[in-house]
């Protein structure tokens, strides 16, 4: 799950981690009441959406006065951005951030992520901030430090104070760095962040090292222990049906292209997306309906691919191990009489119960194709829906 | 022979009232797997389907002579199981649960350094040798016994490849699903030095997915110490960057993991990949009859 910059710029308060002082605002009027309550002589209208690249988008900008802190934020409010981020069809601004300006010595990177190869925390730090981090690796990978944290004890001072002078901080900021680094670890641990992401960390004219830019993904399978952090979900941000279908345990992913995918596993749910695509057709959807599906499970997982204007032809790929073939089979049946289904469907039965499950279908009378083999019922989609 | 289970390991499951651990208590016991007891805190002193049932892991360890624990408790609790079965000494514990949070498991693993106890899983089918012992979810029809080991991080893949073999005669040795979180406790080449060890295991399917470094490192290995052939496939070539596609480890981030890369590092270490995952089987047959192997593997009558 991701928050807004906002949100996460809260969460560092809380731990006493510098930011610049601000506040949300969600209408013109609050954006302006915002300003004034903050009294900077340069003030930042800073659009919030879940997507990186909004700087280059249009979606930050500098008011020296409350004139243009009530143009600006007009502006930008119910403003379509377009990042590298938000694909195309770009994201509804909504909320935007009312922040002073800093005076901006200096600009650095600073992350934490997890690290699978050793299973720990890694806090990673540069001095070449502002820009994209994966940028950077693959042009100065020498210029990106990293420092371990072990789950024990948590990340120490002196790893802090490395990381610090690796990234040539000023020595007399080092202090401050060395507070920033440790609250940042800890905001990590304790929240079950996923990403924890500074860009730009900055230095400051009057000494302060604070964070420009905050980035935070969360672990979704610890948000039941993180209620604070489940209370900040932008519900705007998110996709309508990835939303409905977490409502019903699916694990559903909107794609661009026109066949619809129902499959049990998320491993073969992936794999039916790839042959479907080695026959030349495109998926609308990752969708796994998951090893306890029941015939509601996949009556609502049919209405969510249907929601899909885009979509012309289900492909339905079982491999039945606990799950039982029948009872997808009687899901199918009662989901396409529901729903009046009127484009191609085939299904791929295998597994447990899959000759009653194969019958049930065939007695159901309905327009359904019947596919022998994975990839017998990624040919024979692709075709119907041609 | 095989690889971590046979007929004579002894299982214990962790969380053996619950829907989920009672119900495949019931498939492996039906299977011959030789459940011996079961952990439910508080329900110690009775007994489900003729399995009795302890307090602590400990005290089902002491009285049973187990070895090895299934663990199916729930996600929040999952943790807190596996250490349980690491504290208790176990050869092999195996932990079906899906969704545990990953600062547990990035936990779990700093207290596992220095113990013995291997860890399959979490948010995997489990480990099965066919006809011997099955511990986990998997349909244990679909297997048949014999010389090619399995290794995957996807269930229901894992599936799809074992039908394909079994249904063209050749059986499987031994089938580990390692999961598909992005912390786990058995890795690709745990598995594969596993089965290079094991005399009875001719060649290896390995199923990979888009997400980590995992794959890479394990065809690195087998470049340069596996002497049997290895067949792989990878999931998610077609997943879009950034989304998590169902499993928590499957994302592409910041241009890694991608099924592309995977690929063709495992092409360059000797590894034959699958186009499809519908040809898994086939590109295994087609590597054991280049290596002349094909006939030892052919265990049974193929089924058409």
């Amino acid at each position: 799950m991701n928050i807004h910059e906002y949100q996460g710029k809260e969460l560092l308060r809380k731990y006493g981690v510098a930011v610049p002082n601000g506040k949300v605002a969600f209408t013109v009027d609050e954006a302006e009441a915002a300003a004034k309550e903050l009294g900077s002589d340069v003030t930042v209208v800073k659009a919030q959406i879940h997507a990186g690249g909004r700087g280059k988008a249009g979606g930050v900008k500098l008011a020296k006065n409350l004139d243009d802190v009530r143009k600006y934020a007009d502006e930008i409010l119910g403003k379509t951005l377009v990042t590298h981020q938000t694909g195309p069809e770009g994201k509804e601004v909504k909320r935007l951030y009312i922040e002073e300006g800093s005076d901006i010595k200096k600009e650095y990177y600073l992350g934490v992520v997890l690290d699978r190869v050793s299973s720990r925390i890694v806090m990673m730090g540069s001095e070449e901030g502002g820009t994209e981090i994966e940028e950077v690796a693959e042009e100065n990978p020498e210029k990106i430090f990293r420092e371990y944290i072990d789950p024990a004890i948590g990340m120490q001072p002196y790893q802090a104070r490395r990381m610090a002078f690796n990234m040539n901080i000023p020595t007399d900021l080092l202090k401050e760095a060395v507070k920033f680094m440790l609250g940042l670890s800890k905001v990590f641990i304790d929240n079950d962040c996923s990403i924890a992401e500074i860009n730009p960390l900055v230095t400051t004219g009057d000494g302060k090292v604070m964070a420009l830019d905050a980035k935070f993904n969360f672990d979704s399978n610890a948000l039941y222990r993180q209620k604070e952090i489940l209370d900040y979900r932008d519900l705007d941000e998110e996709d309508p049906k990835e939303i409905e279908a977490s409502k019903y345990d699916l694990s559903y992913i909107a794609l661009d292209g026109n066949i619809g995918c129902m499959v049990n596993g998320a491993g073969l749910a992936m794999a039916t997306m790839d042959i479907i695509k080695h026959y030349s057709g495109d998926p609308a959807n990752f969708l796994d309906v998951g090893g306890g599906a029941t015939a509601e499970k996949v009556t609502e997982a049919f209405k969510i691919i249907l929601e899909d204007d885009a979509v012309k032809g289900i492909y339905v790929n079982i491999f039945g191990g606990i799950m039982k073939c029948d009872i997808i089979a009687d899901g199918v049946v009662e989901a396409t009489k529901q729903t009046g289904l009127e484009i191609p469907l085939v299904v791929r039965l295998e597994g447990t119960n899959v000759e009653k499950g194969k019958e049930i279908l065939e007695k159901s009378g309905l327009n359904i194709t019947a596919a022998d083999s994975m990839a017998d019922g990624a040919q024979k989609i692709v075709s119907l829906v041609q | 022979m095989s690889i971590y289970i046979n007929q004579d390991t002894k299982v214990v499951v962790q969380g053996i009232t619950g829907s989920t651990g009672l119900f495949h208590t019931q498939q492996a016991l039906e299977y011959g797997t030789k459940i011996v007891g079961g952990v439910t805190p508080g329900k110690g002193g009775t007994e489900v389907e003729g399995v009795p049932v302890f307090n602590t892991l400990d005290d089902a360890v002491e009285a049973t002579g187990a070895t090895v624990s299934v663990i199916y408790v729930p996600p929040a609790f999952a943790a807190d199981a596996i250490i349980e079965a690491v504290d208790a000494d176990l050869d092999l514990a195996i932990c079906i649960t899906e969704g545990i949070p990953v600062l547990d498991m990035i936990k779990v693993k700093r207290f596992m350094e220095g113990k013995r106890t291997r860890l399959v899983g979490p948010n995997c089918p489990g480990v099965i040798t066919p006809d011997e012992c099955k511990i986990g979810i998997m349909p244990g029809y679909i297997h048949k016994k014999g010389h090619v080991g399995v290794v995957s991080r996807s269930g229901t893949l894992t599936y799809e490849a074992v039908d394909q073999l079994t249904k063209a005669g050749i059986g499987q040795s031994t089938a580990v699903g390692i999961g598909g979180d992005p912390v786990n406790g058995t890795s690709f080449t745990d598995v594969l030095q596993a089965f290079n060890d094991d005399p009875d295991t001719e060649a290896v399917i390995m199923i990979g997915e888009i997400g980590g470094t995992a794959e890479e490192e394990a065809a690195e290995w087998v470049k340069q110490n596996m002497t049997k052939p290895v067949v792989g496939f990878i999931g998610g070539a077609t997943a879009p960057p950034g989304k998590r596609m169902g499993h928590a480890g499957a994302i592409i981030s910041g241009g890694k993991g991608t099924a592309e890369e995977k690929i063709k590092t495992l092409n360059e270490c000797g590894v034959q990949v699958a186009a499809t995952p519908a040809e898994i089987g086939d590109t295994m047959i087609n590597v054991l009859k280049e290596r002349g192997l094909h006939e030892k593997c052919l265990t049974h009558e193929p089924q058409v």
